[in-house]
């Protein structure tokens, strides 16, 4: 500090560094004053949904660490085929580019549903959120036919190492797409029904960020299990 | 990006009241939400038609191609971060960057750390035991300190 360098004359500019923060974090472009960003300094507590929605994405990081380790699963048991079928052999990209691009532009759809949402436009916000709805919708029906397909060749998850950890990696992120398009519908009626009321709407901005979140697993899925799995 | 960029034209007036990530600010500013998003929209299609075509073609030197779809998944999650789910530098996001980048380095040390693992098992294997990542129960499992290389 400053200010202990020179004792006995203390000016009003290195009580204002006493004071502030030490370790210059939060600061303004211009580098100078204290950021008046809240939850930190002077900036008085955090506003609840700061708070709410920090915590979710705690969440969604820890949910992100689960695919992770099926993720690992699924590099390690890759080639345990046990002499049945390989990647290239069961995996259809044209399905799966069609799958991407509907979570894709569901994605989409939910951040059009968050602007609505932020303007308080109720026919906008129920437009996009069943079009988010639709589109989710799609993909999971894709991804059913594409397990329904396999099961029925008698490829199963006990087939093969390969196979377990692919249907455990790839329909574990379906089950979250599925829960979230539940979830996507009771915030559609939460929001007809209660109005834009603040804890609607950080429960409805939790949502946006489940579903965005899913999106980025689903980026994981398609580039690591798919495409890769087809080029070998 | 836009966040931060507002922030810069409006002052820190405008950004009294934090941004939780996702969130938007109120109706004055839907042209540049939609904008974000749309410009998000663009890049994920690109890098998702370049990851899809860099299979189908035989442009790249076959075995870079792993590489380059990683390096296209990446960039890809790095364009959701920033235009979906806002992601920022502003100082409103501190807690939520740090809070990612201790998630990326679990991800890293659980994947990375997995598959080095049994790569290197995979290689230490006996010879005549079944190439895989299973474990055998049909053949004794010898140490693993003596790699053998035929």
């Amino acid at each position: 500090m400053s200010s202990t360098a020179s004792p006995g004359s203390v000016t009003a500019g290195s009580i204002t560094a006493l004071r502030g923060d030490p370790h210059h974090l939060g600061h303004s472009r211009d580098g100078h004053g204290e950021s008046r960003a809240t939850g930190r300094g002077i900036g008085g507590p955090a506003p609840k949904r700061i708070v709410v929605a920090y915590g979710f994405w705690i969440f969604i990081l820890s949910d992100i660490v689960m695919f992770a380790s099926f993720f690992a699963a699924y590099a390690v048991l890759q080639g345990g085929i046990a002499d049945g079928p390989t990647g290239p052999e069961i995996f259809d990209l044209t399905n799966t580019a069609l799958e991407t691009g509907l979570l894709l532009l569901s994605s989409f759809a939910c951040g059009m549903a968050s602007l609505a949402l932020g303007a308080r436009r109720m026919l906008y916000f129920q437009v996009a959120m069943a079009v988010t709805f639709l589109l989710g919708a799609g993909f999971v029906a894709l991804e059913v036919m594409e397990f329904a397909d396999l099961v029925g060749r008698g490829l199963v998850p006990s087939r093969s190492a390969f196979l377990s950890s692919f249907f455990t990696l790839v329909g574990c992120h379906g089950l979250h797409v599925t829960i979230g398009l539940l979830w996507l519908l009771t915030m559609m009626a939460q929001v007809l029904t209660k109005g834009f009321r603040p804890d609607i709407v950080r429960r409805t901005l939790c949502f946006a960020l489940f579903w965005h979140a899913l999106d980025i697993v689903w980026v994981g899925v398609f580039s690591i299990v798919y495409l890769m799995g087809s080029i070998t | 990006m836009s966040h931060a960029d507002q922030a810069g034209a409006h002052g820190l007036d405008r950004h009294q009241t934090d941004l939780a990530p996702g969130e938007e600010y109120g109706e004055e500013d839907i042209g540049k939400g939609v904008r974000g998003y749309l410009i998000g929209l663009a890049l994920a299609v690109l890098l998702t038609l370049c990851s899809f075509a860099i299979v189908h073609t035989k442009v790249v030197w076959a075995p870079a191609v792993p590489v380059a779809i990683l390096v296209f998944a990446v960039a890809q999650m790095g364009v959701h971060l920033v235009f979906f789910l806002h992601i920022t530098t502003g100082p409103d996001n501190t807690n939520n960057v740090m809070a990612l980048a201790f998630g990326v380095l679990f991800v890293v040390l659980v994947v990375g750390g997995s598959v080095w693992i049994m790569a290197n098992m995979n290689a230490n294997m006996m010879p005549g035991m079944p190439h895989s990542a299973m474990p055998n129960s049909a053949t004794p499992h010898q140490p693993m300190t003596q790699p053998m290389h035929h």
